[in-house]
């Protein structure tokens, strides 16, 4: 125990030094239209990520389930004149890669291309295009309106999806966090090429954007990709805030018959905001609790105790209002009873003594000595600027990381834990077959 | 950066020489050694590659590589179950492990002064571990819980089972990897302890480090933990090629989905089988599902999931770098309003077309550049750097392949692409799976033959 913690203290300690060398030196400013830029110059590999972020996930969905998300996919299908195929050949040939997608929060879009100028000139010239001036042809647009469909009858084939779709809807009631990015049948079949093209003229604007380059460039060469692609969308100007979530008053449970071998178990309430006040004691907590894979409480009790699971855990989505607080695991029908058992005894336990002392320290150790391995390559860096920028997180969020990690004390995650996680007031969602043991409801 | 840069806008040749350097070294016991240095972050990933998988395995055993991997975490005598994943954690590293068909690899990513612990912890549970019985029953029944998530309750995936267990009679790619579900239920911590025995030995595994390290010192640290070990009598597994097909297969799989599925798999050669006059086979191979499924602008992409909208999502796939021969695959979700039959037609007629007219020159030129930048883009990820290492040693290729690999695709021809889609591509060779979708209705769950497990 003693040679534990001292260990656990030299680790602390050495990889704060290595850190510190390795965080990346983050660049801000704003274009002339008022797009946040974060860059970081990586001249190691001759190549460079650019990706643009916007308030303009499925939480500006408003009445039309599943609009930000079909905006999304069209963008690429036509613009600037030139087709899907053009456009997609044009890229490809220069061996470029253009991404893209939307989730609640986001919705973002990414070119990752090498930087000798003969190539990066003509994918900026396409990736500029898909930006600001996509086309939504007709045609195109009923067919991603077809396979936004398809995509959600697949995953009526699938227990992890049906269980997380309904998860969302009765942890958040009337919040736009409640509903599902992919929409459903009923407002996917309702949308039309106008409210694709209204979506985009209100979401994607200069003011609305953050601008992240990662790559082999100096920051006049940043400034100027920046200006070129987010100045070439209108100013406009952010979204209200969302509305606050509220919490539900009791709990629930839901069953959702399904014909699988498993049960797909989902429990939890809404959790954590990005800039929450709890938010070192609440996640360093949930690290000793769920979030650390196979040494977690979680999956200790029941994984590796048990048997009962392959997976099993807990971990929050922070986003810009409350994002869920989740606990899960999937397991035979008949033995599902058992383990929400030992899932809510785990749970319940944690937050009535909390972490030992030595379980602290280790929880700090793997954070702290891992950080590193957060920032260790081009992709990641990127994403971690992206979380920085959209959620206006200081710029120096990756430096003092590790000292607030360090700072948690048991009686602070006691004390978060108590105010903010209520077990009794948790949803929870179980998709699944019907086993003899099983009951329907509690 | 000015040097690499120019390297890059010339030819894909000269980018094997601006990739980092590899040092590769052979420890005494047998034990191989690849270091490939890369400086640009304070991190390290460390990989253990055993020359074992499902593809050595035989039936009643199936999936016992797997279940081998999961009990490598259940303690040595040095270091009880549990140490290992609560060590690695506290040094702040990541890690795991996964089985294929022909290798089982164990990793650690870390901060870089954390090698020693990776080293040590490895060399130990090379040759020492315990596998105790009650931890094994336990795990075994956490593989199983896998299976359902994985296989059983995945109408997909349980078609792809299905798929691999028709087109291969007598090689052991019919083997699903994690194994079936009856061989799961009457395994036997024996059988783990045989397999042990046999496989796990330090001449029949590579190491391969990869970020920012020194050579010399991984040299001297894994002679110090690995020098050690016993090497083992390692047995060459017997050939178990595939005989030859001899006319089309088809199968349909019933299961509970609400969308049909098809896949099409034809057996080809890569570069291991192929014939020495003929090495150039695999890389066209490797271009033509590049010309089929090479992103966005592909042909799949472009001509029947955008053009004639039959297909909802189409792909090809084929991987030269299999240990056996193999398939090129395809396989796709037809859009609403069509049939499996349909989507099948319209990939036939793509293959049609290839064998009739040569590739585009264009068509060509992005398939190679898109392999060229990818060459470059591999490089963000240490891990990825080092698997790749790690598969090609151990499926017998040698690391150098990849440059090589580089080197022949850029010299694929038109008339090569065409070469190889009438050779292999062909009826005879051709097995196709449909997935015949079954009402989702929990009170009349589908009988699902074989195994008895659906309790």
């Amino acid at each position: 125990m003693q040679k534990l913690l001292t260990v656990a203290l030299a680790t602390i300690l050495t990889a704060l030094t290595s850190a510190a060398q390795a965080l990346p030196d983050i660049k801000s400013w704003h274009t002339s239209r008022g797009a946040k830029v974060l860059f970081v110059a990586a001249p190691e590999l001759p190549m460079v990520d650019v990706r643009l972020v916007f308030d303009a996930g499925s939480s500006r969905d408003g009445k039309q389930p599943g609009v930000a998300k079909l905006t999304s996919a069209l963008l690429d299908q036509g613009a600037g004149g030139l087709s899907a195929d053009e456009i997609a050949r044009g890229l490809e040939q220069r061996g470029a890669e253009l991404g893209g997608g939307s989730m609640r929060d986001m919705a973002w879009v990414s070119l990752r291309s090498l930087v000798d100028p003969g190539l990066l000139e003509p994918s900026l010239e396409l990736f500029g295009k898909v930006l600001a001036k996509p086309d939504f042809p007709a045609e195109d647009f009923a067919r991603q309106q077809k396979q936004m469909l398809i995509g959600l009858q697949y995953e009526k084939q699938k227990p992890a999806a049906i269980a997380k779709k309904n998860f969302y809807r009765k942890l958040y009631g009337e919040h736009p966090y409640a509903s599902h990015p992919a929409g459903t049948e009923d407002s996917v079949k309702a949308l039309d090429v106008v409210d694709l093209q209204a979506f985009y003229k209100h979401y994607y604007v200069a003011r609305n954007a953050t601008v992240v380059i990662v790559g082999s460039l100096d920051e006049s060469q940043a400034r100027k990709i920046a200006a070129r692609l987010a100045d070439s969308l209108p100013e406009g100007s952010k979204p209200p805030p969302l509305p606050p979530v509220t919490e539900p008053v009791k709990g629930s449970e839901v069953l959702i018959e399904h014909p699988s071998s498993q049960s797909h178990v989902l429990m939890g309430q809404p959790g954590l905001r990005r800039k929450d006040p709890d938010y070192f004691p609440l996640y360093v907590g949930n690290h000793i609790l769920g979030g650390s894979g196979l040494v977690s409480r979680i999956s200790e009790e029941i994984r590796e105790k048990r048997g009962l699971a392959y997976s099993a855990y807990s971990y929050f989505i922070p986003m810009k209002k409350k994002g869920p607080y989740q606990l899960g695991f999937q397991t035979r029908n008949d033995q599902r009873e058992e383990a929400l058992q030992v899932l809510r005894d785990t749970l319940s336990g944690f937050i009535a003594s909390g972490p030992t002392g030595k379980e602290l320290a280790a929880a700090k150790s793997n954070i702290v000595s891992g950080f590193p391995l957060r920032v260790a390559s081009n992709s990641k860096i990127s994403e971690y600027l992206a979380v920085i920028g959209f959620y206006d997180l200081p710029l120096n969020y990756l430096n003092t990381f590790t000292a607030h990690v360090e700072a948690v004390t048991v009686e602070q995650i006691l004390d978060a834990w108590k105010r903010r996680i209520h077990p009794e007031k948790m949803v929870t969602v179980i998709v699944g077959g019907r086993p003899e043991a099983a009951r329907p409801s509690q | 950066m000015r040097g690499l840069l120019a390297l890059v806008l010339g030819l894909g040749i000269s980018l094997a020489q601006a990739a980092p350097a590899v040092h590769e070294y052979m420890l005494d016991n047998g034990l191989k050694l690849i270091v490939k240095e890369d400086h640009r972050a304070p991190v390290m990933v460390s990989q253990v590659w055993y020359k074992v998988g499902s593809s050595y395995e035989h039936d009643g055993i199936t999936g016992v590589s797997h279940v081998l991997e999961h009990m490598m975490f259940k303690g040595t005598k040095a270091h009880p179950a549990g140490e290992f994943s609560r060590i690695i954690s506290e040094n702040g590293g990541r890690e795991n492990a996964f089985t294929s068909q022909d290798y089982t690899a164990y990793f650690q990513t870390m901060e870089k002064s954390r090698l020693k612990t990776s080293f040590e912890l490895e060399a130990d549970r090379m040759r020492n571990l315990t596998l105790p019985e009650e931890e094994f029953l336990k795990e075994v029944r956490v593989v199983m819980e896998e299976r359902r998530m994985r296989t059983e309750d995945n109408p997909q995936s349980l078609t792809w089972e299905q798929f691999n267990a028709t087109a291969y009679v007598s090689s052991p790619y019919r083997i699903p990897v994690i194994g079936w579900m009856d061989d799961l239920e009457s395994m036997q911590i024996d059988d783990l302890r045989d397999w042990y025995r046999q496989w796990y030995a330090p001449n029949n595994a590579t190491v391969v480090v990869a970020g920012d390290v020194n050579p010399d010192a991984v040299l001297e640290l894994a002679r110090r933990y690995f020098g050690p070990l016993k090497p083992s009598d390692i047995k060459p597994v017997k050939p178990r090629r595939e005989i030859e097909q001899l006319g089309i297969k088809r199968l349909q799989v019933k299961a509970p989905a609400e969308l049909p599925y098809l896949m099409m798999g034809y057996k080809a050669p890569v570069v291991l089988t192929a014939d020495k006059s003929m090495e150039w086979e695999p890389y066209a191979l490797e271009v033509l599902a590049g010309v089929l499924d090479g992103g966005s602008g592909a042909r799949l992409a472009s001509e029947l999931v955008r053009g004639k909208s039959i297909a909802a999502s189409a792909s090809a796939s084929y991987d030269a770098h299999d240990r056996l021969q193999s398939l090129f695959l395809l396989s796709g979700t037809p859009s609403r309003g069509h049939s499996a039959r349909e989507l099948e037609t319209a990939l036939r007629e793509q293959l049609q077309k290839l064998k009739e007219e040569p590739v585009g020159k264009q068509e060509l030129d992005r398939v190679k550049a898109q392999i060229r930048a990818q060459k470059v883009y591999e490089q963000d990820s240490i891990f990825y750097q080092a698997m790749q290492i790690g598969i090609l040693e151990t499926v017998g290729l040698g690391w150098r392949e990849a440059g090589h690999y580089h080197r022949q695709i850029q010299a694929v021809t038109p008339e090569q692409v065409m070469a190889v889609a009438k050779k292999y591509l062909i009826d005879d060779h051709l097995t196709v799976a449909e997935l015949v979708p079954q009402p989702i209705d929990p009170d009349h769950p589908p009988r699902r033959g074989g195994s008895g497990h659906v309790r």
